[in-house]
């Protein structure tokens, strides 16, 4: 699904990569948390798997295609196949939330009819049935991140991922998020999501891959926060 | 559904930027109106050369009793001289196309016509006014080779061309030709960067949506055709302006205004404005397509 094959990212005019030589693979249907200190390379890791950024040097294999090879008139074909959901909702604000999710299906082109079909569909599957019609901001945050969530589910992605999704949430509105990306994560979705979130990562017992100054210093299967021992 | 959200999506842009737009329709209107105007007197300037080339004529005035020029120290022309002169301007044919004598009582005569209501008339006498060739030539340019065939000869006071002092006048023309032209690229060139900035602005200002769009992956030219559509539609309403402008031009200040007051020459035809118009829109359309390609390439890219 997702291979890192000596990655390392340094970005222009730093001084020291954002990620160095980083290697690990993920398979289909795991839920994998990214944990470690600010700045240690988490964001630049998902980055990297949506093609945001390139590396320096390495490769970067996702859901089979090389991405150093791929021309860029491919990378919004990788991106239909991958949900992304951030610590910020990035909803549009004069939109409602029926709209909102529909969004991402008109962009990239699919037809009304299919649009009115899976859009209450996928609301229902993050628990937001009955609040189509309301704007961002008459909704908590939680809600407005279950819109992103649906947005980004849409499609029934195969990849799904997360930068902080709980960052901007309260402990309790936090577990309901977990329990929605837990469900999506068993409807065969897999999931990789970054969180400084300890209670979380301790509970859930999925595998963690923890970074410190842009290097892989550990992975356990059934892994625990851990750094802040 | 595609072509309704890209509509819809324009149609938003243009209004969210309602003051930029408008000052883009209005920049590309004048320019290209200018850029229009200045294409017009050019072919003013062509039609004006056509019509009078044609007419204008080289006179070779011969000598009159009392001329002081070096050549008519012999006194007046005497009638070898003039038929030397018949049977050389004869011998110059082809390029030489009509040879035609005229008198002292027909120069006088056409004097009198052209000054009718003027007191000049009575000041001048019928031996004041030298006796003439005048003469068409089929290719006007070559009017050197006359005037070296005969300028200076004895008999000849003066040979006279014209076109000389038609091609004065259409220099002056050509010059303000060539000021407008430079006036109106500079205009389209200040136009290109008010595009280039509108579509900053656009960009900046729609930010969220195209990273939401890039996100989820919309193809480029999903994200990007809305921001082309809205310059082209902007530039497109300029173009159509300066049109209308050059069409008002013709209508009004060529047709009704100059073409009455100036009956002795002949003015550019609306052929001559519907060969402009397109190009009008093409420049317009095209240059809008060029600022906005560079200027997304740099701010939305994938
Ligand atoms: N666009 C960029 N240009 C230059 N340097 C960057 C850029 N993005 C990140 N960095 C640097 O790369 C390093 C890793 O940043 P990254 O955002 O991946 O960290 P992170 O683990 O996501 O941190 P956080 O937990 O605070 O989100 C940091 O030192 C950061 O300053
Ligand atoms: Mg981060």
């Amino acid at each position: 699904m997702i291979l890192f094959d000596s990655v390392t990212k340094l970005y222009p005019n730093q001084a020291r990569p954002a990620l160095e030589d980083a290697s690990l693979e993920i398979e289909k249907g795991e839920f994998v948390f990214l944990v470690g200190p600010s700045g240690s390379g988490k964001s630049t890791f998902l980055r990297l798997v949506l093609r945001e950024e390139r590396p320096t040097s390495g490769n970067v294999w996702v859901l089979g295609k090389d991405l150093m090879r791929l021309s860029n008139w491919k990378i919004p074909a990788l991106r239909r196949e991958i949900g992304t959901v951030f610590q910020d909702f990035r909803l549009l604000p004069n939109k409602t939330v029926f709209e909102n999710v529909a969004f991402a299906l008109e962009v990239i082109g699919k037809p009304k009819s299919h649009i009115r079909k899976v859009v209450p569909e996928v609301l229902e599957v993050v628990g937001l049935d009955g609040k189509e019609d309301r704007r961002p901001d008459e909704l908590s945050g939680g809600e407005q991140q279950r819109v992103a969530i649906a947005r980004a589910f849409v499609n029934r992605p195969k990849l799904l991922i997360a930068d902080e999704p709980t960052g901007n949430l309260d402990p309790g509105t936090s577990v309901g998020i977990m329990k929605l990306l837990d469900r999506i994560n068993r409807l065969g979705t897999t999931v990789v999501m970054s969180t400084h979130d300890a209670q979380i990562v301790d509970q859930m017992r999925r595998r963690v891959i923890e970074l410190e100054h842009g290097h892989v210093v550990r992975d356990q299967s059934r892994g625990v926060y851990g750094y802040a021992r | 559904m595609r072509a309704q959200f890209v509509v819809s999506e324009v149609g938003n842009g243009l209004k969210r930027n309602l003051t930029m737009t408008l000052a883009v329709i209005i920049t590309v209107a004048v320019s290209l109106t200018l850029f229009g105007v200045s294409l017009l007197v050019r072919s003013q300037v062509d039609t004006m050369k056509d019509f009078w080339y044609d007419k204008v004529e080289v006179s070779i005035f011969l000598c009159a009793k009392g001329s002081d020029t070096p050549s008519c120290v012999g006194g007046e022309v005497t009638r070898a001289q003039r038929d030397q002169i018949r049977a050389d301007l004869e011998s110059l044919r082809p390029l030489v196309s009509e040879i035609y004598y005229e008198s002292r009582t027909e120069a006088f005569a056409r004097f009198q016509e052209q000054f009718a209501n003027s007191p000049i008339v009575d000041s001048v006498s019928e031996n004041a006014l030298p006796e003439s060739f005048r003469v068409k030539l089929s290719e006007p340019t070559q009017y050197d080779v006359v005037a070296s065939a005969f300028a200076g000869r004895p008999g000849i006071e003066q040979v006279n061309d014209q076109r000389q002092v038609l091609d004065k006048f259409f220099r002056l023309l050509g010059g303000l030709q060539a000021v407008a032209l430079i006036i109106a690229i500079v205009m389209l060139v200040v136009t290109v960067l008010l595009i280039v900035n509108t579509m900053r602005v656009a960009a900046f200002s729609r930010r969220r949506e195209t990273g939401i769009m890039r996100l989820v992956g919309a193809s480029n030219l999903y994200i990007q055709l809305p921001f082309l559509l809205e310059a082209a539609v902007s530039a497109g309403i300029g173009a159509l302006l300066a049109v209308g402008g050059l069409v008002l031009a013709k209508s009004i200040v060529i047709d009704q205004v100059l073409a009455p007051s100036f009956q002795f020459t002949a003015f550019v035809g609306w052929d001559a404005v519907f060969a402009i118009a397109p190009l009008l829109l093409i420049v317009g359309i095209g240059l809008s397509g060029i600022a906005a390609f560079f200027t997304l390439r740099k701010y939305l890219r994938v």
